[in-house]
């Protein structure tokens, strides 16, 4: 054939036309791993990210203590400075200990645990509901897309923290009070997710009023395809771009929306505390002295906001054609 | 016009309400507007001929198409396939049948496949979705298909962005006959791609319908296409079809004031170095229909009559058209 020519072949395609490559040497050549290498900012970004990540998933290997096991704790140990011995018992402590003798940089990881679990948690939750929705919306039109957006607006017109908060406290309302400390992440997680949907949703939708008018869409009907084929099988592949980067921004609101729920003490419980209540802790003992409580806790919520915000924020460029 | 007709269109119409929201009319005062883009269309299409819908743009040739595959209801008249009504099907199971066997190629091939799945997906989804074949003959048989339309079976494994618009066409042709469809509604096939792939599709096309006795309804506004294509051919104008004649004598005596402006505005190769005749004004607005006949703002013949009486289709030899000028004998 004399069209053979890749004439009509997308102007960026994203992949070299040889197949053989292996995956890795592919994604080696595209745009977004050219981006990559070019900005140290992301690179630092990143590789932060990674270390949290990593630290939180092998902090029962890493941590030298066990700050969350009575047991195994000594209040001689309360208030050691950072990088000293304890003066009683012999004990060194990396970053300090608190009021009750636990290792601060024990404490730091299991903290980190808890909010990247719950900010991730609640970032997938948020993501599936504003995503059905946002379909539902923008494919099925009509009365369907004015309730369901309708209650989009006027959830925007609160402050996302606050809608959380007010979630929280009905959420903890309702269930059992036997069953409180057991749920309490699981609610968090819920209010949390509820105040986020509306950005998914109102993107997909936006997406998907696009989408349906193509002519793959009708070539589905055409062959009898139900509503909800069309919307899984067909729209919902091609709405997915912009939602990884809606997901990104988000993760960071997320972790700053259980640390601050946490830091008010609505958040998670002191049993299973996150980065937002060790923060609370640390508030206490720091015009006593005791910065170390407050500093690290601090800066580790610091440094994994903003290598999410940062990797969010590259991400939109990257991807968003208009930007290059 | 045949007995063995396969498709029949009878009085086809489709109104669309393009009014404004009930608020902003009961504040305005204002009226519901409504938009006429098909009124009174009849045709006939015999088994494994083509019939060529023409016309400008906003003269309702997509919309008369959507109609004609059941992607959209008429306001009036039917569609019947081999006798059996589109639109009222006897049952489920009866109109999933009729929908297996009629099946459309749209007209951006750029559009008309999901840019997230294989080739071989794309073309195999019919199959699945009529349960024609199952298991390994689904692929198989989408191969097959690939290599019927000029293209390699392991193009399969790609995805429509790692081919020109010539082949993504043909991949479009490859998924409409996958569910062995007897007829297949063309929506200007040709008018996204290069004029030297044009007649490469316009050949597999054509080979298709003699191999697998397939009956064409061909919509486009390019008359030397129309030419190539067309067994007989339908002009549209604003909705309603003004002239219908085999294609030799539409573009040897055309009767149509219409179809003659048309077929004097088209470029020739063999008039070259003649200035082309320009079609004369433009379509009207199709919510304020011109009174009597809706062509006769820009008809050199109009007279009072034309103003006020609308036309209906008469028959004359190997023809049918809708004008006075032509039934008065005022057209020479």
């Amino acid at each position: 054939m004399t069209e053979e020519t890749q004439r009509g072949a997308s102007a960026r395609p994203v992949f070299k036309e040889d197949e053989h490559l292996p995956f890795w040497k592919r994604w080696m050549d595209t745009d977004i791993w050219h981006s990559y290498k070019k900005s140290p900012v992301i690179i630092i970004a990143s590789i932060a990210f990674m270390l949290l990540i990593l630290s939180a998933i092998f902090a029962p290997l890493i941590s030298p203590y066990t700050p969350f096991d009575p047991g195994s704790l000594n209040l001689m140990n309360g208030f050691t400075e950072p990088m000293s011995k304890n003066d009683f018992t012999g004990d060194y402590f990396f970053l300090g200990t608190d009021d009750q003798g636990r290792d601060v940089f024990s404490t730091i990881l299991f903290g980190l645990r808890i909010s990247l679990f719950v900010g991730l948690a609640a970032v997938l939750f948020a993501m599936t509901l504003g995503v059905i929705l946002g379909l539902i919306s923008g494919y099925l039109g009509g009365w369907v897309d004015g309730v369901i957006m309708r209650v989009a607006d006027i959830q925007m017109t609160f402050p996302s923290i606050m809608v959380a908060m007010l979630l929280y406290g009905v959420g903890k309302g309702l269930t059992p009070p036997d069953l409180r400390d057991e749920m309490a992440l699981v609610v968090l997680i819920i209010s949390i997710g509820l105040s986020e949907w509306v950005q998914f949703a109102r993107t997909v939708r936006g997406a998907t009023l696009v989408e349906r008018e193509k002519e793959y869409v009708q070539a589905g009907h055409l062959i009898g395809l139900s509503k909800w084929a069309i919307m899984l099988r067909h729209i919902l592949p091609n709405v997915t771009g912009p939602i990884l980067v809606i997901a990104t921004i988000s993760l960071a609101l997320a972790i700053i929306a259980e640390a601050t729920l946490s830091f008010l003490g609505v958040g998670a419980p002191k049993t299973e505390p996150s980065l937002g209540t060790l923060i609370n802790v640390g508030r206490q003992f720091i015009l006593s002295g005791e910065w170390w409580i407050l500093l690290f806790p601090s800066l580790t919520l610091l440094a994994l906001a903003l290598s999410v915000n940062l990797f969010g924020d590259w991400l939109r460029d990257v991807l968003n054609p208009k930007l290059r | 016009m045949s007995e063995n007709s396969l498709i029949k269109a009878s009085d086809l119409g489709r109104v669309f309400d393009v009014s404004k929201p009930w608020l902003n009319r009961v504040l305005e005062g204002s009226e519901k507007q409504f938009l006429t883009a098909a009124d009174k269309v009849h045709f006939d299409i015999p088994k494994g001929k083509t019939f060529a819908l023409v016309g400008e743009s906003g003269s309702g040739k997509s919309t008369i198409g959507k109609m004609v595959v059941g992607l959209l209801n008429p306001t009036s008249g039917n569609v019947t396939v081999d006798g059996e009504d589109l639109f009222n099907p006897k049952d489920k199971k009866a109109q999933l049948a009729l929908r297996r066997r009629i099946q459309m190629i749209f007209q951006s091939p750029y559009a008309s496949l999901n840019p997230r799945w294989r080739v071989k997906n794309i073309i195999a989804e019919p199959i699945k979705a009529f349960n024609l074949l199952e298991g390994k003959a689904i692929q198989t048989r989408a191969s097959e298909l690939l290599e019927q339309v000029g293209l390699a079976a392991t193009d399969g494994e790609k995805y429509p962005h790692e081919f020109s618009g010539g082949q993504r066409q043909r991949i479009a042709i490859a998924r409409a006959l996958a569910s062995n469809p007897e007829f297949i509604v063309c929506d200007e096939p040709t008018s996204a791609l290069d004029v030297s792939v044009q007649s490469q599709v316009l050949n597999l096309m054509k080979d298709l319908q003699k191999d697998l006795g397939l009956t064409y309804l061909f919509i486009s506004h390019d008359l030397s296409v129309v030419r190539f294509m067309a067994d007989q051919i339908g002009v549209l104008y604003l909705g309603r079809l003004v002239e219908i004649a085999d294609r030799d004598k539409l573009f040897e005596a055309p009767q149509h004031p219409y179809t003659r402006m048309l077929i004097d505005a088209a470029p020739r190769v063999d008039a070259f170095g003649r200035t082309a005749d320009a079609v004369v004004g433009e379509i009207p607005d199709p919510i304020n229909m011109p009174s009597g006949c809706s062509f006769h703002p820009r008809c050199p013949l109009a007279n009072d009559r034309c103003k006020t009486e609308p036309p209906s289709l008469i028959k004359l030899d190997r023809a049918e058209v809708s004008c006075h000028a032509v039934e008065e004998n005022r057209n020479n």
